[in-house]
């Protein structure tokens, strides 16, 4: 078993980078996500590979196509403001079928907004972002292990499905240090990357472009991505469920919130009450099927969010109208205290009459 | 038999779409031979830029990639970065380069990024239909400058070799034209120096081509020629600006 | 269960966030579960310094400390801020040689604890911050002492190896000074488990 460190969340997140292979960071500062350009400038050197404080979050971005363009692992990091200016060299990396991983350490918007821990990028990240029809799978860590273990995740998901990652983490998973594993994963077994730009030597030359005006060829590449979408929704929805089987009230949450209302479950649970927690560990595939089944029996479902009521509409779209589904959501970069949950599974316990066992 | 129009193997034996005296096709043939000459076809990695130029991996015969408007120099880092034995340029247009994508170009080469430029300045924007460049002379009529550009509220035409040439990360920048054939020449022999500066790891080159975009200007391509010379040359004046260090 | 959720807070340059690193490595050592939240941004430009530690015999939910079992005090507006939040019969710890007021709480256990001027005395008015750490390593048992000592050699970086035995005296000295006021303070009579709160 690998030693146990103490880090926080940004810098693990780099540490796992390194650990799956990548050589190439690209970023722009910007908080609260600092600490991961301060740890790659040194780390990178160290390891021989390559660190750039880029101009913007808008070159990042290209630096990252251009790296995995070649062939090359590639990671940028920054926080909601710059994910925003990132969207159009997501979109293209998308179209260009590249693989990448972009982590978004979500502060509080819009605009400037703060830089309290927020949840509030959750449409931008799960319907794509920028423009056009395109999807980028999104893991969405609780803790500073789970952050170091969907890093390594993400660059295997990137390059067996040429698709860019996304890792949502809000301000608090980022900051906060928990003791880590990071272990050097176990190669997996990923496609050659024959469609890289390496130098036409022995092969024809390979393109990638974006741009494609022949008569429905655009639309053939489109119905092609969605294909590769829909095998990702059928192969990598991922949730956690906790006491969720007879759960009578269902929370749904995910990052740090999910944390919360695990130990609100727990002290339900203790006083005897059927209570459950769902987290959705990819938010793009959103775990529908695996929710519809949890939220069977259940006659609350109550979404907990660090925003103004995003994920709740994915829980909306999955249950229907008729589901009882509820809102608990804190915008503005502020955190949701267990005494506010705790209130809210009170008056809904008081509302559906609901009994302790 | 002569086999001076003999094809470069780097370059596709494809009709290109430009217009006729439109000067990317000539760029495109320089850049080919002179891969051909320094035997890089097999680890050159092109960027196209968007712009006219943006099919540029039709007519190429080596790997090239698509960047987003402007974007070129920010991936062309990526690349090099990632791949230092690749030898990687950027083809870019005026509107790509010097407007949208002027940060990146600034300062990929203040890192003095080990890639080369190829700055295609026809002082229009093409792809979209002839509108006003960064690089629009003063008075030159566009579609968006019908009465002529005016210094005051439009702004002068820059000078992106002259700025890019300050840096000390730059090693090389030439301005050159292909309005005649000696002056394809130089452009070749600029084309050359810029790309054996990356083989030999010596940092930013530049090149940047007066060309002509007979389309938007709204003339004959042998008066576009001659438009070059008689008005671009006197803005955009054409020689070294930066020469490469010596050996040592 | 077993639970502390301390905040410590001070200026800038007290090594806050070294005491707090350094509690949290302990508590790992002991096998407790911990995390560890700094404030950032804006908030650290003010001079203040603060953060979150939890050590619990549980997996931790939120690393957000809203009620402290403990407070940590090394400046008096961190004093004035933290006071009324600590949880009842919950634990302060006051550097008295910096803060210039008595606590206003009843239900609380109180130790005014003056670790700068016994850091001073020591010849390093840096080590108040291990002092501190002391005080409350007297009052709970949420990790061992010995395991703080053993983890000051770990937390401490290379260039800083050398202050390790002066940061451990510290410790002790900040110990023998809490244990001596007295043990009839409620805090020591209680278990000092909480709940969730
Ligand atoms: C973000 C974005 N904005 C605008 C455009 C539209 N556009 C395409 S090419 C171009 C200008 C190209 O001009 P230039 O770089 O001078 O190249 P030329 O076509 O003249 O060779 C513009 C504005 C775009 N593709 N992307
Ligand atoms: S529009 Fe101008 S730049 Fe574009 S292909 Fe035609 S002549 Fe060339």
């Amino acid at each position: 078993m690998a030693e146990k460190h103490l880090m926080c969340g940004n810098e693990a997140l780099s540490e796992a980078a390194v650990a799956a292979g990548c050589r190439c960071y690209f970023g722009y500062p910007i908080t609260p996500q600092n600490e991961v350009t301060a740890y790659m400038s040194r780390r990178m050197p160290e390891v021989g590979g390559q660190f750039v404080q880029s101009e913007s979050e808008l070159a990042a971005i290209n630096m990252v196509f251009g790296a995995a363009v070649v062939g090359a692992r590639a990671i940028t990091t920054s926080s909601s403001p710059g994910i925003s200016l990132m969207q159009e060299g997501i979109s293209y990396i998308a179209a260009n079928e590249l693989p990448a991983v972009i982590v978004n350490v979500m502060r509080g918007g819009p605009g400037l907004g703060n830089i309290g821990p927020s949840q509030a990028d959750y449409f931008q990240a799960t319907r794509g972002g920028g423009h056009g029809d395109y999807r980028t799978i999104v893991l969405t860590p609780a803790s500073v292990q789970e952050i170091v273990d969907h890093v390594i995740l993400a660059f295997d998901l990137a390059d067996r499905y040429r698709n860019p990652v996304l890792i949502l983490i809000d301000g608090v998973l980022g900051q906060m240090v928990e003791p880590v594993e990071i272990a050097p994963p176990p190669a997996a077994d990923l496609p050659a990357k024959d469609w890289a730009l390496t130098g036409c030597k022995g092969r024809p030359p390979n393109k990638s472009r974006s741009l494609i005006l022949g008569e429905n060829e655009l639309l053939e590449m489109n119905r092609r991505l969605q294909e590769k979408y829909r095998a990702i929704e059928a192969a990598e929805a991922r949730h956690e469920a906790v006491d969720a089987a007879d759960a009578e009230i269902l929370l749904v949450a995910y990052g740090s919130p999910a944390r919360t209302c695990r130990s609100v479950v727990r002290k339900y649970r203790e006083r005897g009450y059927r209570i459950g927690l769902f987290r959705p560990v990819t938010a793009w595939p959103f775990p529908s099927a695996a929710l519809a089944e949890c939220a069977k029996g259940a006659s609350a479902v109550l979404v907990v969010e660090m925003s103004a009521g995003q994920l709740v509409e994915d829980v909306r779209l999955t249950l229907g109208p008729a589901a009882n589904v509820l809102l608990l959501g804190k915008p503005g970069g502020e955190v949701i205290q267990a005494g506010e949950l705790e209130a809210e599974i009170d008056r809904i316990i008081g509302l559906h009459k609901m009994k302790r066992r | 038999m002569t086999t001076v129009f003999k094809r470069p193997e780097s370059l596709k034996d494809t009709e290109t779409h430009y217009c006729s005296g439109c000067g990317h096709g000539i760029v495109h043939r320089l850049i080919a031979e002179v891969v051909d000459e320094l035997g890089i076809r097999e680890r050159v990695v092109g960027i196209a830029p968007v712009g006219c130029a943006v099919l540029a991996y039709e007519y190429f015969n080596f790997d090239v990639s698509e960047a987003a408007h402007g974007r070129a120099p920010a991936v062309a880092t990526g690349m090099k970065r990632a791949r230092p034995d690749l030898i990687v340029f950027a083809y870019q247009g005026d509107g790509d380069l010097a407007a949208i994508g002027m940060a990146e170009i600034i300062h990929a080469a203040n890192r003095g990024e080990h890639i080369t430029v190829f700055f295609v300045n026809n002082a229009v924007y093409g792809m979209t239909g002839g509108q006003m460049a960064p690089t629009t002379m003063l008075g030159q009529k566009t579609e968006t400058t019908p009465r002529g550009r005016n210094a005051l509220g439009e702004g002068a035409p820059i000078r992106v070799a002259e700025l890019l040439a300050q840096f000390d990360g730059v090693k090389f920048v030439e301005r050159c034209t292909v309005s005649k054939p000696r002056n394809v020449l130089k452009a070749r022999a600029a084309v050359k120096t810029a790309l054996s500066l990356q083989i030999e790891g010596k940092g930013f080159g530049f090149v940047e081509i007066l060309s002509p975009c007979p389309t938007y200007w709204g003339l004959q391509p042998r008066v576009a020629m001659r438009m070059i010379e008689e008005r671009m040359e006197e803005i955009f004046p054409l020689g070294r600006i930066k020469e490469p260090a010596a050996e040592g | 269960m077993e639970e502390e959720r301390i905040v410590i807070a001070g200026f800038g340059g007290q090594g806050i966030m070294f005491l707090g690193k350094l509690l949290c490595h302990a508590g790992m050592l002991d096998g407790r579960h911990i995390t560890y939240l700094p404030s950032y941004g804006v908030e650290v430009r003010g001079g203040t310094a603060c953060c979150n530690v939890i050590i619990s015999s549980e997996e931790i939910a939120s690393p957000v400390i809203t009620s402290p079992t403990t407070a940590i005090i090394m400046n008096t507006p961190s004093m004035i801020r933290y006071e009324p939040e600590i949880v009842k019969r919950g634990l302060l710890i006051v550097n008295s040689s910096i803060v210039d007021r008595h606590p206003k709480r009843k239900d609380i256990g109180v130790v005014m604890l003056p670790a700068t001027t016994i850091a001073d005395r020591m010849g390093n008015t840096r080590v108040a911050n291990m002092v501190a750490l002391g005080g409350f390593l007297s009052k709970s048992q949420i990790v061992k002492t010995e395991t703080v000592l053993a983890a000051v050699g770990e937390v401490l970086p290379p260039y800083r190896q050398h202050l390790a035995e002066l940061n451990r005296r510290a410790i002790l000295e900040g110990k023998a000074a809490a244990d001596a006021q007295g043990p009839d303070a409620i805090w020591s009579k209680i278990t000092r488990g909480f709940g969730l709160g």
